[in-house]
């Protein structure tokens, strides 16, 4: 589109870790749970969650979380990044209200990780994704502004996160979006992150710039903040790369500054330039000692690490016949692959060869049941339908009993009521005829009805079979096997 | 009057006093003392433990003395540890309304020893300060020289304990605010290891300089407080792990002089010292040497740099420490409606004093990008230096001794205009901080206007049980 300019693009997200207690006091990270009146899921009271420590009370100290520390070295190994022995955290210093120290400890020049990497699939095959650090910090707390009023609640100050900085290795919006989806994956995976892009639990900023193509000069880069969704980073992205194209083509410069998306319009907005870019005054935190990080412990996690979306999706391919597409597919959430795993495991014990069935079964997963997924904003393991409904499903289709209407007919029961397949098929009438007698008839009416599309078909025309299955289709209400009925047409035709 | 806890408790053994009774005579001294030293006295509250002390004493029959070496002794603690439910200001209009819902882990070991708590003594605003004229709640006068400062920043506990409106006082030390009124108010100040007595609710100056120390009348209440403060607390992370320290032990016991050596810096013996302070610390150390210690001459290279290299680190860390003082959680709100966050924080950091506004603007321009690297690095790097020196040094001798302070306390009013002058005044106090070591100030005589004059002792890391032994001897017989 934009064939003479190159875009740059590296991210940085932000991703809150799952540990019970916060990152420096013994106070809970939860910040909505089931209410007891209503059993919905509704946000802890306002600065319940709170201590003298992450309240920020003169006098106090914070003292490090070790499972914090444990889960950043997940988060490295998994990213073949190089863990460092000796880590320290330092302050980042600058005034908002909802920080309640005016500095937030961070980690600067000496991050617990370095040096990493990930793979991600893109148009022109698999590419590899640098990640220059990542290390650990606290959130703050969040401002809420009621009518003349600005509130603080610190319920989240305090609350783990890692930021995981890529190198600018992105050339598309496309691409971002393919390494942002494969480090959630990892990172849900790995259990160190609930994975919840509504509360913020994984959320990015992209710095963005252009350079003609083929230069090794890269242009002045601007960042865009704190957008918590794949959709819209690859198109406040697309967006960002456009607009800085236009500016440069116009003959004037992109300015170094910070930038936010509006998703509603589609634009990119400044938010601070860089003159008014904060001095954070970084220096090394003396209240915390520097982090040694014992090499035994290292192996001890390695040793817990659990089976990566990469190494899935190779074994998918490998003992499940996937295609790199389909297995790339399922794999990309956690949930989706253990509800895939669970499914093929029913269809194993059933009898089925595995590597003929796992995709039928992968695509009725990533198809249909994430659709619904999506449409109602649900995960896949909070859904009433189960992996034996799909198992059933495949089963059913693969012995024709049920045509792929009536399979995806029987999901959307399934899905509302959770009644079992073979119940629902009963019930709805969902089997296919495949009783020639019964077909007949219908058969016999169709022909006589379009004559000039089975003369089409006897002069040769084969597409035009598609069309009288279909009209044998309509008036079965769906429920006949479409294959039977092209191989009775056919002998009929010819 | 009493001057020693030891004293105390063997009145309370024999039934001649209660704690009660004394600490109604501590209030009403504080009552009637025009020195300014407290700035929240707890009467109802301190009248309770002193209650509770002695319904402990009559139940046990007498003092508990290993178990509860304070019971019942009447302390001041200084305005910068936080008590629950009671007004912690660190001197300064920020935190005037400021009660903190927790307490600071070392006093809540003094109050767990048995200590009676009267109040919160009067300092210079953050600790900043070396006279404790900075203090928003008016200057502390000297216990014994009234139109005379009594030292800072602990300036407070300095007077409280030299004009005896309390046994013994808790003060902190960053760059010698302990031994510095230790010095001047004629009492004993012990500034400890870095690492030994728990931060944990000392409202931070300069987090890695910061440390608590016991300001008695005597070395060997020193160390029984210094006993009951010490030790490793899960709430610091740069609380040391070594084991509680064993002070009182160790003052009951005499030095085995023959084997001591100990250095005498030639940068702290240059120009500049008042004559009597020189002659009272060479007196010193000449009895030091008739004991059968020896005297080495050291050299600690980089202490001329230690002055500067404290007013960068110090500040830079002071400028991020008081930035919760924004008027939103913590810090005096502007009483009018401020439109915009801008205006409100400039409105709201206007309520520092001048010296503590002096700091936060030196801090900050030391940490900010462009000047970070010629400050506040290279005074990091300095201070590894000045380190170095003492490391070497102490591979030779045993204690470093000197003077506290070149003068002694000086009059109100003498340099508050000229805040270099000020800071200079620390010069031998500094290293000690820098370098993390512990030291102390042990009265070694009076100047020619009858004011008192400090020695100081440095000792190795975690050597604080050597340096009150060596303290305790000189004491009963200097003292």
């Amino acid at each position: 589109m934009h064939s003479e300019f190159e875009a740059v693009i590296g991210l940085e997200v932000h991703c809150q870790l799952s540990t019970q207690s916060k990152i420096f006091c013994g106070c809970s990270t939860r910040l909505y749970g089931l209410s007891a009146e209503n059993e919905m899921m509704t946000d802890v009271s306002v600065n319940t969650n709170t201590c003298p420590v992450c309240a920020g009370h003169p006098g106090t100290l914070p003292v490090l979380n070790k499972k914090v520390v444990e889960y950043a070295i997940r988060a490295g190994l998994a990213t073949h990044s190089t863990i460092q022995l000796k880590n320290v955290f330092a302050r980042k210093n600058y005034f908002y209200p909802d920080l309640p120290k005016g500095y937030q400890i961070s980690q600067y020049d000496q991050p617990i990780c370095q040096n990493g990497w990930l793979i991600i699939d893109t148009q022109n095959g698999p590419k590899k994704i640098r990640i220059d650090r990542i290390h650990m910090e606290e959130d703050a707390g969040k401002n809420v502004h009621v009518s003349g009023f600005s509130l603080v609640n610190l319920n989240r100050a305090g609350v783990p996160l890692i930021e995981i900085v890529s190198a600018p290795d992105m050339r598309t919006p496309e691409e971002a979006g393919a390494y942002l989806r494969a480090l959630y994956a990892i990172v849900t995976y790995l259990g160190i992150c609930d994975g919840n892009l509504q509360e913020g639990n994984f959320r990015c900023d992209a710095n963005v710039s252009v350079m003609p193509k083929g230069s090794t000069q890269l242009g002045t880069r601007a960042e865009i903040k704190n957008v918590n969704s794949f959709r819209f980073i690859e198109k406040a992205i697309e967006y960002e790369i456009s607009r800085q194209i236009e500016v440069v083509k116009s003959g004037k410069k992109v300015v170094q500054e910070t930038r936010m998306y509006d998703s509603s319009r589609n634009v990119t907005l400044s938010m601070r330039s860089k003159e008014e870019a904060h001095d954070y005054r970084y220096f090394p935190d003396p209240d915390l000692i520097p982090v040694k990080v014992d090499p035994a412990w290292i192996q001890e996690i390695q040793g817990t690490l659990p089976e990566l979306p990469e190494q899935k999706k190779n074994r998918y391919m490998s003992e499940l016949a996937l295609s790199a597409e389909d297995a790339g597919v399922v794999t990309n959430s956690k949930r989706m692959a253990t509800f895939f795993e669970r499914t093929v495991a029913e269809l194993v014990q059933a009898g089925a060869d595995q590597r003929a069935v796992a995709k039928p079964a992968a695509n009725w997963i990533t198809g249909e049941v994430a659709r619904l997924c999506n449409e109602e904003n649900i995960d896949i393991d909070q859904v009433r339908i189960s992996p034996k409904h799909i198992a059933d499903i495949v089963l059913l289709t693969r012995n024709q009993v049920i045509s792929s209407t009536g399979a995806k007919q029987a999901i959307a029961v399934a899905w509302k009521t959770g009644t079992p397949i073979e119940e629902i098929i009963e019930k709805e009438g969902l089997k296919q005829v495949s009783d020639l007698s019964a077909l007949e008839p219908i058969l016999q009416k169709v022909i006589a009805d379009f004559p000039a599309q089975v003369a089409e078909f006897k002069a040769g025309k084969e597409k035009v079979l598609g069309f009288l299955v279909g009209q044998i289709m309509k008036q079965t209400g769906g429920k006949a096997n479409p294959s039977l009925l092209q191989d009775l047409l056919k002998k009929k035709l010819i | 009057m009493f001057n020693k806890i030891r004293e105390i408790h063997d009145a309370f053994d024999r039934k001649t006093l209660s704690s009660e009774e004394l600490t109604h005579s501590y209030l009403s001294a504080i009552r009637s003392s025009q020195h300014n030293a407290y700035l929240t006295v707890c009467e109802e509250e301190a009248l309770a433990q002193a209650r509770a002390a002695d319904l402990r004493i009559a139940k046990e029959g007498k003092v508990p003395r290993t178990t509860a070496p304070l019971l019942g002794i009447p302390l001041g603690i200084k305005d910068i540890f936080t008590i629950d439910g009671i007004r912690t200001t660190c001197a300064s209009k920020m935190l005037d309304q400021y009660v903190p819902p927790y307490t600071a882990t070392c006093v809540s070991r003094l109050e767990s020893a048995g200590a009676v708590i009267l109040g919160k003594t009067n300092m210079d605003e953050f600790a900043m300060g070396g006279s404790n004229e900075n203090s928003a709640y008016g200057p502390v006068k000297h216990p014994t020289h009234s139109e005379r400062v009594p030292g800072g920043s602990s300036g407070g506990s300095g007077t409280a304990v030299g004009a005896h409106l309390c046994v013994a006082a808790l003060g902190t030390d960053t760059g010698g605010s302990i031994r510095l009124p230790a010095s001047y108010c004629g009492i004993i100040g012990i500034k400890p290891t870095y690492g030994r007595v728990s931060r944990y609710g000392l409202v931070a100056f300069a987090s890695s300089l910061d440390q608590a120390g016991p300001m008695t009348h005597s070395v060997e209440d020193a160390a029984i407080l210094l006993d009951v403060m010490s030790g490793h607390d899960p709430l610091d992370s740069t609380s040391s792990f070594q084991p509680v320290t064993r002070c009182f032990e160790a003052t009951q016991q005499q030095p085995n002089w023959s084997r001591l050596r100990i250095g005498v810096p030639k940068e702290y013996m240059i120009g500049g010292l008042a004559p009597d302070v020189e002659s009272s610390i060479q007196a010193s150390l000449k009895w030091f040497e008739s004991q059968g210690a020896k005297l080495v001459p050291i050299s600690l290279p980089h202490t001329q740099y230690s002055v500067a290299v404290y007013y960068i680190i110090a500040v830079s860390e002071a400028s991020s420490n008081l930035a919760r003082f924004d008027g939103v959680r913590f810090g005096t709100r502007p009483s009018h409606f401020q439109n915009d966050l801008l205006s409100f924080y400039k409105k709201v950091r206007s309520g520092f004093g001048p010296e503590v506004k002096r700091r936060i603007i030196l801090g900050t321009f030391s940490l900010s990008a462009g000047y970070a690297e010629a400050y506040y690095q290279r005074a990091c790097q300095v201070r590894r230096l000045i380190r170095q020196d003492f490391e070497q040094a102490f591979r030779d001798v045993d204690f470093i001794a000197g003077a506290v302070s070149p003068t002694t306390a000086f009059k109100l009013g003498e340099k508050s205009s000229d805040p270099l002058q000020m800071y200079l005044n620390d010069i031998f106090t500094i290293p000690a901080n820098l370098a993390g070591l512990p030291a102390m100030s042990v009265p070694c005589g009076k100047d020619r206007e009858g004011l008192p004059i400090g020695l100081h002792l440095i000792a190795p890391w975690f050597a604080e049980e050597n340096l009150v032994g060596v303290a305790s001897a000189f004491e009963k017989a200097r003292g």
